[in-house]
């Protein structure tokens, strides 16, 4: 790796002022600009997160009122899910490597790109400003009849930022699908793509399918509080089940939303760190489409004690078992990939195996959940609450964290601190298995969640869980730190400081506004490490 | 500022004569060809549509459970629809899509004026649609059939009743909504046409506005039957 | 077990046992399973480690009996939890025949519990030692959900149905009852204890008053609110008899047929014209407002005791 200076004109510099972001058309400008709000909804949830763990330190409820306790893990659930979650991997780390991915100069529907920021920044705002004028307190589940008649918080307000925010993720969705059909460079045929481009065709399949009805559900839960339209009113003869289904029959899907990208990511930088062809392409490509597909099988898992009938619940048991079938594919074929490789120990794969150990944690708890005699006893305790955090935040945010690391230098033209960055996803990696291990334990012991007081026997346990939170702050915090840093001070890192395969790695750091300055064509496979001599950049 | 022009990556030359230098005005810098960018567009438009289907479809699976539940009650919300304006307002729209792709028609030959015309009249039979709503509303209005607090319904069903007309406010409420977005689109490809931006060459957000009115018009095929043709077999006149 | 910090709650049912030991098996199975590739990844990674970052790996791309193995054996170990959990299910869902029958409501933010023999609490249940219990209960207002964590049980309370849950106590002693369903403010608070007492000791906090047995609450009510001018025995009033009505099928006068069960009861004294018997006009009126959830048990106790005039009452469950 040869220190060179960066390009003259890049995407970043070619125009200057709030204007030239604000109008933007460039993906990769796009790409930044939903970093920013991203970071800022992390930051809040983060916050609200803090406020319950402080509350948890204790049994008895005496950091905050139960109602303010109620309003926090609402606002923490509805900010990470909503606006962090799942548009982090596709919207920022997506949008900005996709089109460079597949030999593009953009998205095939650039002002729609535009416009889907701007809907995710209404959506937000709409959100905030609910949080603003006192918070819902609903969960971020909405259940009715609580959140369609009893509650007295700012439930319409936050089901409007919701509603809205769908709406991005959906055009998201529906640009990279036509983009990675119509788009691609020469030669880049179905079976060249890279991983992440497959993961993200998986993911925007979802997307599109999902979530309008989501959006359907929030409309219909709007109408029953705004105007008393009795859809969900038992009262009336309606099924506040009802509701259930049709929410999660976007929710479950949605946290494929939320993992598959990332496990794209994972894919490009273990090729990338082990200089080695991902083991099984074709099965970790397929697996990502049963993935989508299967997981829109299996909502009525989260209704196993709502009353549905049991050969109902032994049918979505079933099927539940069988989507995990995929994502064990994946976790094999990972590890299959560092066998004989050259393992080269960067930041980015030290997140990757941070990764691998809690989305392995996250996924095989799923099947403690999907068994039905176990379920009865989990369901709404902190083993469920351990279980999506493991797959959440072990899985989704670790593996975003890989793929920020991994594209920084090709984004920003910089290099970060190779040893800051790999204690920081130690400090994750630690804090996140303090914080959440008990809480299997606490789950099973019984303990529910959303609770704001608990039982004195659960308090160990807690407190070990709110001091593990307090080492995943500061990992977090100290990302932030070091990524800034090297905007300012950090080593320009030349076109392929990583020695990667890939389209992306072929242009300039930062790119050029138009990606390429020709359309690459494109004549052999993905992750051509071993055959060919490696480019120094 | 280096330009993004393909070199040795030209494609083969597309049935519209456009290729490398000097290209239609129509051409957005990112696409290759006015080929590709049609066929994106197209694609966009067909993949938006089945985020539609699934927008709609969450209200319809209330409604088909609902209706196994209680087959009197939607019996009876049904009978209290007024099936002439129903049927005046299907024949409308059907009589809209023929107009509309006589637009499209008429836009692909190239027939400027015709373009404009088919379009005016399109959305002329939109607008009938909207007003045609507009008084069974008021209607149930005035009725106090519209559900919340001031809701009033005689009959041993009241209750139930009271989630048909959720749903059929609920389905023709968001199918009107398309109808004013649509009307909206109309208009805009109106002006545009009569700004002679359209030709043989390209004529696609007129055909992509084409998709979305018939996509609008489907659905209300779907919602007539539904809502306004339950029980008339029953119906005594 | 670390002092002062519990892993595992009681067992104090039969089903517990059951439960803790698929608990045990899909522990060890999983555990097996993270711990072999996390084993694998350690040793791959620390195994061909290259400092320099400039080899390559071995020119390796797949192997389809690989990826047969490590998709179906998964498969079967899941099957194979899958079997033993749906069991253990059916097991939890299906209670025995002869249960002693328990009724409660949830509401913001209390659990009433009301004995048959009248004996009625708030947030504490007392039941005896080896003998099959069955609660049954619903919401008065949101959902909630019953949760005893020792006995391994819990069905959320869904306002306008029934829900049951059943379980044979194993352990005298006094345990946890939690609401597991977010309702609100006092969500937290909505918490109460389960007494398990030997069966003499039930039977004498059970003679300790309560008054009214909810049979005779029922019968109370039958009279009060004028069923019984319209309910006559002898099928010749305006509604049709009760008598040994529960548990047996119904011909609707819209042609279907339905089951004489709780929640129909419930409906039918609440929204009487939904589901007709055949051969009756549509003048019930409804009793919403008149009679509230205990009042609406109690009805149903009432008819449940009511001996069939002929045919036997079939049970179902």
């Amino acid at each position: 790796m040869t220190t060179t200076v960066l390009p003259r004109v890049n995407y970043l510099n070619v125009r200057h002022g709030v204007a030239s972001w604000l109008l933007t058309k460039d993906h990769k400008r796009i790409g930044i600009m939903y970093l920013v709000v991203v970071t800022i909804a992390f930051f809040l949830g983060g916050i609200f997160a803090t406020g319950v763990r402080i509350e948890l330190t204790t049994p008895q409820g005496d950091f905050v009122s139960a109602d303010t306790y109620n309003r926090l893990f609402t606002m923490h659930g509805v900010a990470m899910v909503f606006f962090v979650l799942i548009p982090s991997v596709p919207a920022i780390l997506g949008n900005f490597a996709l089109p460079l991915m597949i030999g593009a100069k953009d998205v095939a529907f650039p002002k729609i790109n535009l416009l889907s920021w701007y809907v995710f920044v209404i959506g937000f705002f709409f959100t905030l400003a609910a949080m603003v004028f006192g918070g819902v307190d609903t969960g971020w589940t909405f259940y009715t009849p609580y959140s369609s008649v009893y509650s007295n918080s700012n439930v319409l307000m936050t089901g409007i930022g919701v509603f809205i925010a769908g709406f991005s993720s959906i055009l998201t969705g529906l640009n990279f699908m036509v983009t990675i059909h119509r788009m691609r460079a020469p030669g880049m045929t179905w079976f060249r793509l890279p991983l992440f481009v497959w993961a993200l065709y998986a993911t925007s399949l979802v997307q599109i399918l999902g979530t309008p009805v989501i959006a359907i559900t929030v409309g219909m839960l709007a109408l029953e509080r705004a105007l008393g339209f009795g859809i969900f009113d038992p009262r009336l003869g309606g099924d506040p089940v009802l509701f259930q289904h049709l929410f999660w029959f976007y929710s479950h899907p949605a946290v494929y939303i939320m993992i598959l990208p990332p496990m794209g990511v994972i894919s490009e930088v273990i090729a990338c760190f082990s200089r080695k062809n991902v083991f099984g392409y074709s099965f970790v490509a397929f697996s990502s489409l049963a993935i989508a597909v299967f997981g829109f099988l299996v909502w009525a898992h989260h209704l196993f004690v709502a009353g549905i009938s049991p050969y109902s619940a032994m049918v979505f048991s079933f099927l539940s078992f069988a989507v995990a079938i995929p994502s064990a594919v994946k976790t094999f074929n990972w590890t299959a990939t560092l066998y004989r490789g050259a393992i080269w120990w960067q930041a980015p794969l030290m997140w990757v195996f941070g990764f691998i150990g809690l989305f392995l944690v996250g996924g095989l708890t799923g099947l403690f959940l999907a068994s039905l005699g176990l379920d009865v006893h989990l369901h709404d305790t902190y083993f469920v609450v351990a279980h999506f955090h493991y797959i959440m935040v072990g899985g989704a945010v670790m593996g975003f964290f890989a793929g920020l690391h991994y594209w920084w230098p090709k984004m920003t033209g910089r290099m970060f601190s190779n040893s800051a960055a790999t204690l920081a996803a130690l400090l994750v990696f630690v804090g996140f298995n303090l914080t959440f291990f008990p809480q299997f334990i606490l789950g099973y012991l019984g303990m529910p969640r959303r609770y704001h007081a608990y039982s004195e026997e659960f308090q160990v346990l807690n407190v070990l869980s709110s001091a593990g939170a307090s080492i995943l702050a500061v990992g977090y915090t100290l990302i932030a730190c070091y990524l800034v840093y090297s905007l300012f001070k950090g080593q320009a890192a030349g076109a392929n400081p990583w020695l990667a395969t890939g389209l992306e790695w072929k242009t300039e750091s930062p790119p050029i506004p138009d990606n390429f300055l020709e359309t690459p064509i494109v004549n052999e496979a993905a992750y051509k490490y071993s055959e060919r001599e490696i480019e120094v950049a | 500022m280096p330009d993004g022009v393909a070199a040795h990556a030209d494609p083969p030359a597309s049935a519209t004569g456009f290729g490398g230098a000097g290209h239609h005005p129509a051409l957005q810098h990112h696409f290759q060809t006015l080929d590709q960018q049609h066929e994106a567009a197209t694609l966009g438009m067909w993949i938006f549509l089945v985020t539609e289907v699934m927008f709609f479809g969450g209200l319809l699976m209330a409604y088909l459970l609902y209706r196994v539940w209680y087959p009197e009650a939607w019996s009876e919300g049904s009978l209290e629809l007024d099936i002439i304006q129903g049927g005046v307002n299907t024949v409308v729209l059907i009589a809209s899509s023929l107009t509309m792709a006589l637009a499209v028609r008429a836009a692909q030959t190239g027939l400027q004026k015709a373009t404009v015309r088919w379009l005016l009249v399109t959305m002329a039979l939109g607008l009938t649609f909207l007003v045609i709503k507009f008084f069974e509303y008021k209607h149930k209005y005035d009725l106090n059939h519209i559900p919340g607090p001031d809701f009033e319904f005689e009959g041993p069903h009241a209750a139930q009743v009271q989630i048909f007309l959720s749903l059929y406010f609920g389905l023709t409420g968001l199918h009107a909504l398309h109808m004013v977005v649509g009307f909206s689109l109309l208009a805009v490809m109106c002006w545009m046409a009569h700004r002679r931006r359209f030709s043989p060459e390209w004529y696609t957000p007129v055909e992509l506005s084409g998709l979305y009115w018939h996509f609008v018009d489907i659905v209300w095929i779907f919602l007539f039957p539904l809502l306004y043709l339950v029980d008339r077999a029953r119906q005594a006149g | 077990m670390l002092e002062g910090i519990p892993l595992f709650p009681e067992q104090a049912s039969t089903l517990a046992p059951e439960v803790d030991n698929l608990y045990f098996f899909v522990t060890a199975v999983t555990a097996f399973f993270a711990l072999l590739v996390v084993f694998f990844v350690i040793v791959f990674a620390v195994k061909y480690r290259d400092r320099t970052g400039e080899k390559v790996g071995a020119p390796i791309t797949g192997s389809i009996w690989l990826e047969l193995g490590w998709s179906i054996v998964p498969f079967l170990v899941s099957m194979a939890i899958f079997a033993w959990a749906t069991i253990v299910f059916f097991h939890m869902v299906r209670a025995p025949d002869q249960t002693l029958e328990i009724y409660s409501t949830g509401k913001r933010w209390m659990w009433r519990f009301q004995h048959i023999d009248g004996q009625s609490e708030i947030n504490e249940l007392h039941v005896p030692l080896g003998r099959p219990v069955k609660v049954t209960f619903t919401s008065e207002d949101v959902l909630h959900s019953l949760f005893i964590p020792a006995f391994r049980v819990k069905a959320d309370a869904i306002p306008g149905r029934y829900s049951s849950v059943w379980f044979t106590p194993t352990r005298t002693g006094e345990y946890h009852l939690f609401c597991a369903e977010y309702c609100g403010t006092q969500h937290s608070g909505m918490i109460g204890r389960v007494f398990v007492m030997e069966p003499n000791e039930y039977q004498a906090w059970l003679g300790g008053g309560g008054g009214m047995s909810m049979t005779a609450r029922g019968e109370q009510l039958f009279q009060q609110l004028g069923c019984v001018s319209c309910h006559l025995t002898d099928g010749t009033g305006r509604g049709p008899s009760l008598a040994g009505k529960f548990g047996s099928q119904e011909a609707l006068a819209s042609g279907a047929t339905v089951v004489v069960d709780d929640t129909y009861i419930r409906e039918s004294i609440l929204t009487p014209q939904m589901k007709l018997v055949a051969g009756y006009g549509p003048v019930m009126p409804t009793f919403q407002g008149l009679v509230n959830e205990e009042g609406l048990m109690s009805l149903i106790e009432y008819i449940k005791s009511l001996p069939a005039a002929a045919q036997p009452a079939v049970a179902t469950r």
